[in-house]
């Protein structure tokens, strides 16, 4: 059984549909990375599968259950997590708060999670007390990533987890990923740097007009000259 | 030192007063606004309701035959703050929530609270009358009176027993909102979907429950300075529709959708009217060999009518200097 299979997904913002039948499936040990053109619909099968827009035809499953058009909340404490790509923090609210509502769904105590988040995000336990409008765009990416870890998901989604970051800082990010999916969390991430994400992913999805275009391991994409040459400028 | 002691009495008493019940006001507001981001315009009405029930409440109390050392107004509370918190919850499941539930855009939300504020009016005057009612027709209003000896006056300071009490319970409700919304589970989920309410619901916040836990707040501060404002002066059905506008100017002037702000906002839109319609001769006077020209009868910053009209010259002059309110606020 996969962690999440989509199955002949559409879906769209009541307009024209965007996504015209995604077909995905994930294992817990998978680094899944999405690539495509813009407006491909990479972004906005991340937000079907969390229930951010209505799936008009084809199902989600995450670990057997159907989830299909299920409310965003409610999927949480089923073991899933999603970083947008914009407007990720609570800039109101101090670093340590922002972690405290990822944290939301647990009554027991999460502070050894926090903990680790401290550790695998250094720069985020020396400003816990500052407001996370005030950081950098890196460190605003650490926050969202940690917010999204401390309710323990099984499935981490990142939409672009490395835009508007600096080539230091993207690969660092990469790193925390395949450290996170180390740690026995699937990944499922849309990407812009298609090259470096697939280099590491263990399965890449091409996407274009809101279809499938190619699936196969990181390697065989990039390897494959038709895929090369379409979407990953030549 | 007589003429201070005036000032205090007329100026600085009736500030605290009024910016108490336009705090209390502005923060139910600003909360809902933050939340559902969109402006409650029968705000006032559900104050005004707040005071009916307390009032309805007290004759019930006072037929019972019950009465303390505390105005019947103010015992009654605890039950009357429950029962507007419920009125509220079941306006936004009978009114709003619908609306939102077919993607309402905020400006039609708006336009469903006017409706609302003639429904609660109408709903009033149906069961109450048009009249004016007072809380103290069965018991007197207590006059406080501090003696002002040591420091060089004659005249006592004066103020009513309703007024102090309001002025703490003020305090009291200040203080305890803010270790809700800085030390609670729901109160710090409540900030972060006024933040960012759709990162709330990703983060597994039940945004349903906030918005619940928003009108219950919101109707239980309206229902305290409903009873509150009645308290001071007296019970009419459009009692509190009467001062919606400067409780949105002060909660606009402290930045909407920030609690804080609300209060700051309701205090110093509160001390404005109240300083401005002020009469200065009096305090004046004293110094009248000093001053270069004939000190007035009656000096005046605005004539008692146009005591709303401050509210607003408030409002344009802080925005001015930050658009976006004392406290950084929502702008949209």
């Amino acid at each position: 059984m996969s962690l999440i299979e989509l199955t002949n997904v559409h879906a769209g913002y009541g307009g024209a549909p965007i996504l015209n039948g995604i077909n995905l499936s994930i294992e817990a040990s998978d680094i899944a990375v999405i690539v495509g053109p813009n407006g491909a619909g990479k972004s906005t099968t991340l937000k079907a599968i969390f229930g951010l827009l209505k799936v008009t035809q084809g199902t989600i499953r995450f670990a057997g259950e159907d989830i299909t058009n299920a409310e965003p909340d409610a999927l949480v404490p089923k073991g899933l997590g999603l970083v947008p790509q914009e407007f990720n923090v609570f800039t109101s609210m101090s670093v340590e708060e922002n972690l405290e509502m990822g944290a939301y769904i647990r009554r027991d105590d999460f502070s050894a999670t926090m903990g680790s988040i401290y550790e695998m995000f250094p720069p985020l336990a020396e400003r816990r007390r500052q407001k996370a409008g005030e950081l950098s765009g890196g460190q605003r990416q650490m926050v969202a990533m940690g917010r999204a870890l401390m309710s323990e998901p099984k499935l981490l989604l990142l939409d672009e987890p490395s835009a508007g970051l600096s080539p230091r800082y993207m690969l660092e990010v990469f790193e925390q990923v395949m450290r996170i999916n180390r740690a026995g969390v699937g990944i499922l991430m849309v990407e812009q740097n298609a090259r470096q994400a697939l280099g590491f992913a263990t399965k890449g999805f091409v996407l274009a007009n809101g279809e499938n275009r190619f699936a196969g391991t990181g390697r065989e994409l990039l390897d494959n000259p038709d895929v090369a040459r379409a979407f990953l400028g030549g | 030192m007589d003429d201070f002691i005036f000032f205090i009495n007329k100026a600085l008493v009736s500030g605290a007063v009024l910016g108490s019940i336009y705090a209390l006001g502005a923060i139910g507001v600003t909360l809902i606004f933050g939340i559902l981001r969109f402006a409650h315009f029968a705000h006032g009405d559900v104050m005004t309701l707040g005071g009916f029930v307390a009032y309805g409440l007290a004759l019930v109390a006072a037929s019972l035959g019950i009465s303390t050392f505390w105005p019947t107004g103010f015992i009654v509370l605890p039950l009357a703050i429950p029962i507007t918190a419920a009125f509220a919850l079941g306006i936004d499941r009978t009114v709003y929530q619908p609306l939102r539930a077919r993607g309402a855009r905020p400006v039609t939300l708006l336009i469903a609270s006017i409706g609302v504020t003639l429904m609660i009016q109408g709903l009033i005057r149906l069961v109450a009358g048009t009249g004016v009612y007072s809380f103290f027709d069965t018991e007197p209003k207590e006059l406080i009176r501090i003696p002002t000896e040591w420091m060089g006056g004659s005249r006592p300071i004066n103020l009513t027993e309703p007024q102090l009490l309001m002025v703490i319970v003020t305090v009291l409700a200040v203080v305890a909102l803010h270790f809700f919304l800085t030390g609670s589970r729901l109160g710090k989920g409540m900030r972060a979907m006024a933040d960012n309410a759709d990162l709330a619901q990703i983060s597994g916040i039940n945004t349903r429950h906030v918005i619940r836990a928003t009108w219950v707040i919101a109707g239980g501060l309206a229902c305290l300075a409903g009873t509150m404002l009645a308290l001071d002066v007296s019970l009419k059905p459009d009692l509190a529709f009467n001062i919606v506008l400067p409780i949105f100017a002060a909660a606009i002037v402290g930045g909407l959708g920030h609690a804080y702000g609300a209060i700051a906002g309701g205090f110093l839109v509160g001390f404005a009217e109240t300083l401005a319609v002020f009469n200065w001769s009096v305090v004046l006077r004293p110094f009248k060999d000093s001053i270069p020209f004939e000190v007035p009868a009656d000096l005046y910053i605005v004539p008692t009518e146009y005591k709303l009209t401050v509210a607003f010259v408030i409002l344009v002059i802080v925005l001015l200097a930050r658009p976006t309110g004392i406290f950084k606020g929502a702008s949209t």
